[in-house]
């Protein structure tokens, strides 16, 4: 389980997260929602290590993650698919993911974990041999969580899947989340496509610039008349 | 069509074994001549150098200009600790050689690698700060350290080790080297063979875990770093370990031309070798080797642009000496503007892309034929 309590981040003199707490409990799907510049990537980067918190606590399993390094960070078993997919344009899709399971030694289970994301990801098995960057943009992203995937990762965290993805590309990847799920793998997710997000999620929390104003099961915020109004549209 | 793999394995041993044939037919002079084999050498030495900038520059997108530099380490630690301690008071014969120095020698592949370890260090304690620059600011940082180390190997205050502004000479030379062990020939495969074995390290190097991370960084930090790769870590060695091939490729050089100074180590040399990367393709190993031999043979080819030519007893005014180096300038000008992946783009040879381009290029023919056909 990871926790986060009163957690702040700043850069220079913008806060940016201002006291959040929040909790990602085993096995389920969690979403945190909200508008451009609430803080939603911010929290992953800090859990990550990429961004560095002025105060408060991150724990993950009981144990502290804030001053650890990154390779720490990922080898205990957290991995990231950052926003805007990031792919390595110029390598193959076979060293993208080599890549993802960039500190792993064990031979054996990376090779089995490949097959793994290839049978979640069977496009990416036929285009195995392509560079990442001639991708379409959903296969990037598909590669981008199959990457992630490669650490063999007990909390996967997603920041805005859907960005920029046709709505039908967008069901897939969402279906695919919650299959890795399903595996046995803790899903944070990040959206700004709040009603898919909403829709899968068994824990969500609304981030309003730094802070956490609502939370509640998926269902309980789907039908929320302020979650609504301000998120979703009024007619949905 | 694609080869199968039995017919790629059949082409490359066919290649590798054609070339074994020559070499040695060159290096026991039975065909060329001493011009031939020297253009080859500098060729090879080139290449390597070219490939360890490489490393720097395109796999692991570092833009890096210090390679001339750290070459000058290795080839004045070679041309220090090499030369027959006997004749060492002719070479230093305006300030007296350092009473320490005096007597030292060191066997050529001993102090060949000395010269790598030392650029090497040095360039860890130089890429402690400079490599958090990032693109034309390190270009710049790199340049000027590069200038640092030339500026100091040509200092007077270190004449009895580096001889001052007047260079170093009488650094054995392949050839005798060759033949104080006895063997036939004229030391091109000593050189070569050097040349190709420190160029498969780096290729492993390139293709392990390691490298795989070096091209991750090229590709995007952020995502570098969120898979756990330790960015600063993987540069400086990116940046150590070109330095100790760049340096290993100066030491060579010295042993090549068998008498260096300081002047040969200017950016001008720098940007040779940024030339031959770039045409060769950024990212490409088998790319840099190419174009480390088109450019040295080319460079050698328009010598005659160097000379006056006069046309119908017309004289030409712009054939005169430099000619050459401003043609160059303008080839890397067109290959930025209009052709910047280069020759291999990240690439490497395969046969199967040299039959595939081939089929291209007939088709675009035969297709050219079948329209004028119509008209």
């Amino acid at each position: 389980m990871l926790k986060i309590e009163n957690l702040h981040v700043a850069y220079g003199g913008i806060q940016a997260l201002r006291g959040i707490s929040l909790e990602v409990p085993d096995g389920k799907i969690v979403t945190l929602i909200g508008a451009n510049g609430a803080g939603k990537s911010t929290t992953l980067r800090t859990i990550t290590g990429l961004v560095k918190a002025s105060s408060g606590s991150i724990q993950w399993n009981g144990e502290e993650l804030l001053g650890k390094s990154i390779d720490k960070i990922v080898t205990s078993g957290i991995a990231m698919s950052p926003e805007g997919r990031r792919v390595f344009p110029d390598m193959t899709v076979l060293e993208n993911l080599r890549i993802g399971a960039y500190l792993r030694k064990d031979k054996e289970g990376i090779a089995k974990d490949i097959q793994w994301v290839y049978q979640l990801f069977p496009r990416l098995e036929e285009r195995s041999w392509q560079l990442a960057g001639t991708l379409s943009g959903g296969e990037q992203q598909m590669l981008a969580v199959g990457r992630a995937l490669m650490s063999r990762p007990k909390l996967m965290m997603l920041d805005e899947p859907s960005l920029g993805l046709a709505p039908l590309v967008v069901q897939d990847i969402f279906k695919i989340i919650q299959e890795i799920n399903r595996q046995g793998v803790t899903v944070l997710l990040i959206e700004q496509n709040a009603n898919m997000a909403l829709k899968i999620a068994d824990l969500a929390y609304v981030l309003e610039t730094g802070n956490i104003t609502m939370s509640g099961t998926g269902a309980e915020l789907l039908a929320d008349e302020k979650v609504k109004e301000a998120y979703l549209g009024k007619n949905s | 069509m694609k080869l199968s793999k039995k017919a790629n394995v059949g082409l490359t041993v066919a290649l590798v074994a054609a070339a074994a044939v020559v070499i040695t037919l060159l290096d026991l002079k039975i065909i060329g001549s001493t011009y031939v084999t020297n253009i080859i050498k500098l060729s090879a030495i080139y290449a390597l150098v070219g490939v360890s900038m490489n490393l720097v520059n395109g796999f692991t997108g570092l833009f890096s200009l210090g390679q001339a530099g750290f070459m000058a380490i290795g080839a004045y630690v070679v041309a220090m600790l090499t030369t027959d301690p006997a004749g060492r008071a002719g070479i230093y014969y305006v300030v007296p050689i350092n009473p320490v120095l005096e007597n030292i020698r060191l066997p050529f592949l001993v102090a060949l690698i000395l010269g790598g370890l030392v650029a090497a260090g040095l360039a860890l304690l130089i890429g402690a700060p400079v490599l958090r620059l990032k693109s034309d600011y390190l270009a710049i940082a790199t340049l000027g350290f590069s200038e640092i180390i030339r500026v100091v190997l040509s200092n007077n205050e270190l004449a009895p080790f580096t001889n001052g502004s007047l260079g170093l000479k009488n650094v054995p030379s392949f050839s005798s080297m060759w033949e104080s062990l006895g063997l036939p020939g004229s030391g091109l495969w000593l050189c070569l063979g050097l040349v190709a074995i420190c160029i498969a390290i780096i290729v492993m190097l390139i293709n392990s875990s390691y490298g795989r991370a070096f091209k991750a960084i090229r590709d995007n930090e952020i995502a570098a770093e969120a898979m756990g790769i330790n960015l600063a870590k993987h540069k400086q060695m990116s940046f150590a370990i070109g330095a100790f091939f760049a340096a290993i490729g100066g030491g060579l050089l010295a042993s090549h031309l068998t008498a260096i100074d300081p002047n040969q180590f200017k950016i001008a040399l720098t940007y040779e070798l940024l030339l031959i990367v770039v045409l060769g393709g950024l990212g490409s190993v088998t790319g840099t080797v190419i174009g480390a031999f088109v450019y040295t043979a080319g460079k050698e080819w328009l010598r005659w642009c160097d000379n006056p030519l006069s046309i119908a007893g017309v004289s030409i005014p712009i054939f005169r000496s430099g000619l050459r180096m401003v043609i160059f300038s303008v080839l890397l000008m067109v290959i930025v503007l209009f052709y910047n992946r280069g020759l291999m783009g990240t690439s490497e040879f395969s046969w199967n892309g040299i039959f595939g381009t081939l089929a291209k290029w007939g088709r675009k023919l035969t297709g050219k034929h079948g329209k004028e056909a119509k008209q």
